[in-house]
């Protein structure tokens, strides 16, 4: 198992402890701890068993030198004068059980304090020094990790014969490095941080910084790896005991007592029972005493919709679907590519469900380009998810109709879903180089999704991926086909993810800000591209942006959103001449594209309400400079006002007969 | 642990952002060789580690010894040898030199591969040789469960979490807790006493007989592998609820990737690069545990030996036990280091 491994269970709290610890303060660690009945049970355990240690061995000062008790009445099973039996010499089991815990915590003690003497000051140092104390410490732990610890112990225990304290510091050499690199790791971020700076120049001596200041901040992550070093080192202890090497017979400890125990396999089984569950009780306890402390450091800092997300892969999927009636039609289905209606989707937290698209109705005809247009926040992504049938964690469709190429996609199972995504609905993220698997190459990715949605052989899918490149517009697509995704720049990697996107010959590609994490003179470079594969291929494409300028450069028609509603739908040249909701002109207003040199550039004052938190009425009026008393009685349906127009907003005759911007947005709050 | 990995694979990955440089290696030999710069670079850093290692612990068991009382050649005799034999036998065994020249002998010795004879007779390699099989079949079987049931049941329980989810971490709670021998000795009780399934004890080697070889194998594999089961179980679940939840699962799927291919192919991979990284230090573990396991089901493996060595201060056994259990973690690190730089793209040197 873990015995030669002292630093085997730390893996998994290694990675949060850097961050972790910053966040951690150790007067509230301590509070924290105590609200968990967890972590009290494992405390109060541990004082048990440390009273036992120190109390036993003095009420009954006989038990470690008897030889022998009563041997007629040997391996006997538990009764009411032995608790726990008697073993193969007629010896109580349950005393020797309460006696052997001392030896076996001295040696679990012994280690631990030499880890924490050495490790400790040595992680602290190398964090906060750096440098060449820095580089030697992590030699030193390269060092240890290739050190068969156990065979160095019973070197040790060759030339010291039953010295239990040497077995166990010399483990414990072995073991302080791997507690050095963890302290070190979470010094770090501590030592950048600016109040010990501030410290430091204060005229506070480097010791007192490093005692005061950053010691308690990391005294969470220390807890944890001093709780799972005691586990291991009880193992090795134990694991010694059994072999006999560090305890001298008759003295009890909780190994040799296993071992005793397996010797009397066949006559009497029972005997491995108590000291095996002592060890493994104690193992486990300390292992949930350092779970409660690690979740107690975390506490508050751990995103709390994460649990959330993680969702069954496949099911999710179905159960998103489920809530799609398809009584509601209309005739527009017939001629569009893509028809939403009356679309309603929701997050489910415990019993509480939060809406966050609300009658979202909207259509993109064959080879027509849509800007779906709106800040952050207000439902954009979550369509083109809807439509994908990917909503992430708890997303629900609860009403609505989503209509594809003449088929209704609620009425779809995961397996012909698949045949959609890819094959007729492609997407571009915003995120280009994390969207590509890191461990792939370019063209391995590519060449994958041609052979999903074509059968062809290996080479002939090879050969498309690389044209696919060309098609992108990369100078050279065999090398651009070696690359692995982190050595592609971020306009390479969304044009390799555009070309992925293209490998199944989508009729519609969503692209969801395909230019928002890219560099100014990349983003044309892309929309230019998506703009002409979009001509080329007579594709339709629904642009999720919130740049008015690329609307206006590559979209027929335009679709604003505002807190999960569709507020406004119209040519992109009418909307751009008369914005008739008040949220569209002051976006419009908003917008680099609009100002002039001269003004100074509009603000929308407020934020978007969160999901859950909607007015009543218009979803807008509170940051609305035409709202009425109208706006907030009731829910403003979306109205069809011209051929091919539609808003939500009951002012809109007042906007249409007035000049854009004449009547301004209130600048209240600015 | 991850921790230490990171700090030479940060290295690594820091010569990986300089491709402009070439290695020292590299301007010697000039670009014709075939060898990737990485895995050369590697694999010398493992083994000067490696030289460096067997050097300071030799070095310092001798220095050990000389420190205690009482000698081989007493060891040996026993107590009623005449001084004059005593004598004799110390000078015959090298044992009145000073002690740099005692480990100047041994070493010089031992770089021809030649690791004298045991206090008791026999030679210290030809032992060693003949036992080590056994290990390394033991640590090789541990680890094999290890990854197969580890990352089964780690990647099963992050895709249908709830209840074996809970299991799969109660599991691996338990794995941690109860001690390998323990486990073995529960073991021999159950399928080898009340079943009779399997040989309680003892060893037949592959070449004798591959049936009973492999049942002799079963239940100190089973027991031994339990802990490393349990973590890389663990360890697997975290690693796969991470990727299912990354934007490039989001967008594989996205543009139609198949849960198979999604499942097996991108999140797999990913994974595995945490994965080895536990498996490596299982198997330094594993290494360890042999020394309890082939104890509890009396296997005559390097372990066991060992451990009679160190009862019986065979100083010679001991120090050819240490320099093989050294080589063998070295060459683990070695091949963990190399998976780990061939599995992640980021840290490799094209």
């Amino acid at each position: 198992m873990s015995m030669a491994s002292p630093v085997s269970d730390v893996a998994d709290v290694a990675d949060p402890g850097g961050e972790t610890s910053v966040s951690a303060q150790s007067p509230r660690l301590l509070r924290r701890l105590l609200r968990r009945p967890v972590a009290v049970g494992c405390v109060t355990f541990l004082a048990l068993l440390a009273g036992i240690a120190i109390v036993a061995p003095i009420m009954l000062p006989n038990v470690s030198s008897e030889q022998a008790g009563d041997l007629l009445t040997a391996r006997q099973l538990p009764t009411g004068g032995h608790w726990l039996g008697t073993d193969t010499l007629g010896r109580d089991v349950f005393a020797r059980l309460m006696v052997g815990t001392r030896i076996t915590l001295v040696g679990v003690v012994e280690a631990l304090a030499v880890v924490l003497a050495i490790g400790l000051p040595l992680g602290l140092a190398a964090g906060y020094f750096g440098g060449r104390l820095d580089r030697f410490v992590s030699w030193l732990a390269d060092l240890a990790f290739s050190m068969p610890a156990i065979v160095i112990v019973l070197v040790v225990l060759s030339v010291f014969p039953q010295n239990m304290t040497a077995a166990m510091i010399t483990f414990a050499l072995i073991a302080a490095p791997g507690l050095t690199r963890i302290v070190r790791s979470a010094t770090l971020p501590v030592r950048e941080e600016l109040y010990i700076a501030a410290a430091e120049v204060s005229g506070l001596s480097r010791p007192y910084i490093v005692a005061r200041h950053i010691l308690p901040r990391i005294s969470g992550v220390v807890i944890v790896q001093a709780s799972l070093l005691a586990g291991v080192a009880l193992l090795v202890q134990t694991g010694l005991g059994f072999l006999s090497l560090v305890v001298p017979a008759p003295a009890p400890s909780w190994g040799g007592m296993i071992a005793d125990g397996a010797k009397a396999i066949v006559l009497q089984p029972w005997l491995i029972w108590p000291p095996g569950l002592a060890v493994a009780l104690t193992i486990l306890v300390l292992g949930l005493l350092g779970d409660a402390v690690r979740d107690a450091t975390t506490e508050g800092w751990a995103p709390p919709v994460r649990s959330g997300r993680r969702r069954p892969l496949v099911t999710s999927v179905e159960s998103d679907r489920r809530g799609l009636s398809p009584e509601c039609g209309s005739g527009r289905s017939q001629t569009a590519l893509l028809s939403i209606e009356g679309l309603h989707v929701g997050f489910t937290s415990g019993a509480s469900t939060r809406r966050v698209l609300e009658d979202v109705t909207l259509s993109i005809n064959e080879g027509e380009a849509v800007g779906l247009v709106g800040e952050s926040g207000c439902g954009k992504t979550t369509v083109a998810m809807a439509v994908l049938g990917l909503l992430t964690g708890s997303g629900q469709i609860e009403g609505g109709r989503i209509q594809f190429d003449g088929r209704d996609l609620g009425d779809l199972v995961e397996r012909e879903l698949r045949e959609v995504r890819g094959r007729q609905i492609g997407l571009v993220s915003q995120e280009p180089i994390v969207g590509l698997t890191p461990v792939f190459r370019v063209g391995w990715l590519l060449a994958e999704a041609v052979r999903t949605h074509h059968d062809v052989s290996r080479r002939e899918a090879r050969a498309r991926a690389v044209e696919l490149l060309r098609q992108v517009h990369f100078a050279d697509p065999e090398a651009a086909a070696r690359r692995y995704p982190h050595e592609l720049s971020g306009g390479m990697a969304q044009r390799v993810a555009i070309a992925r996107a293209l490998a199944g010959e989508p009729k519609l590609l969503i692209a969801d800000e395909p230019t928002t994490a890219l560099d100014v003179t990349v983003q044309a470079e892309i929309l230019d591209l998506l703009r002409e594969l979009q001509v080329k291929r007579n594709m339709a494409l629904l642009l999720i942006t919130h740049d008015w300028g690329v609307v206006a450069d590559i979209c027929d028609r335009a679709i604003v959103m505002y807190a999960g509603q569709i507020v406004e739908q119209a040519e992109v040249r009418s909307i751009l001449q008369r914005p008739l909701h008040p949220y569209t002109e002051a976006l419009l207003s908003a917008s680099p594209n609009h100002a002039s040199a001269t003004e100074c550039l509009s603000v929308i004052p407020g934020d978007v309400p969160r999901p859950g938190l909607w007015p009543t009425g218009c979803h807008f009026h509170p940051r609305c400079g035409y709202a009425t008393s109208l706006c907030r009685a009731k829910a403003i349906p979306l109205e069809l006002v011209k051929f091919d127009r539609q808003t939500r907003c009951i002012h809109h005759d007042k906007m249409a007969g007035s000049a854009p911007g004449t009547v301004t947005i209130s600048k209240n709050g600015l | 642990m991850n921790d230490s990995s990171v700090s030479t694979r940060r290295r690594a990955a820091m010569a990986a952002s300089d491709p402009d440089r070439p290695s020292g290696l590299q301007r010697t030999f000039g670009n014709a060789m075939l060898l990737p710069g990485w895995l050369v670079r590697l694999t010398l850093r493992r083994l000067i580690t490696a030289v460096a290692l067997l050097f300071v612990v030799t070095a310092l068991t001798f220095v050990l010894v000389s420190l205690t009382p009482g000698d081989a050649a007493r060891e040996i005799l026993g107590l009623n040898a005449s001084p004059s034999e005593y004598d004799r036998f110390r000078h015959q065994l090298g044992l009145d030199l000073p002690i740099y020249e005692q480990y100047w002998n041994w070493l010089s010795r031992a770089l021809t591969g030649d690791l004298g004879k045991s206090l008791y007779g026999p030679d210290v390699a030809a032992s060693i040789a003949e036992r080590l099989p056994v290990t390394i079949w033991l640590v090789f079987g541990a680890l094999l469960v290890s990854l197969i049931l580890g990352v089964s049941l780690g990647s099963l329980s992050a895709i249908r979490r709830g209840i074996l989810g809970r299991v799969v971490d109660a599991f691996a709670l338990a794995g941690f807790a109860f001690p390998a021998f323990w486990l073995g000795v529960l073991l021999i009780m159950l399928f080898a006493v009340k079943l009779r399934w399997f040989p309680a004890t003892g060893y037949v080697p592959l070449a004798q007989s591959p049936g009973e070889w492999f049942l002799s194998l079963v239940l100190p594999v089973a027991a031994l592998s339990v802990g490393g089961v349990a973590a890389v179980a663990k360890q697997s679940r975290e690693a796969m609820l991470d990727v299912l939840d990354s934007e490039y699962v989001r967008m594989a799927r996205a543009n139609g990737t198949s849960a198979s291919s999604v499942f097996f192919r991108h999140a797999l991979k990913s994974t595995s690069i945490r994965v080895v990284t536990v498996l490596g230090v299982q198997a330094i573990g594993l290494l360890g545990g042999t020394v309890v396991i082939e104890s509890v089901f009396a296997l005559p493996g390097a372990g066991s030996l060992a451990v009679t060595a160190s009862i019986r201060h065979d100083l010679p056994m001991v120090l050819g036990i240490v320099v093989y259990f050294t080589m063998i973690v070295v060459l683990i690190n070695l091949v963990i280091d190399l998976s780990y730089t061939w599995l992640n793209p980021k840290v490799r040197v094209r």
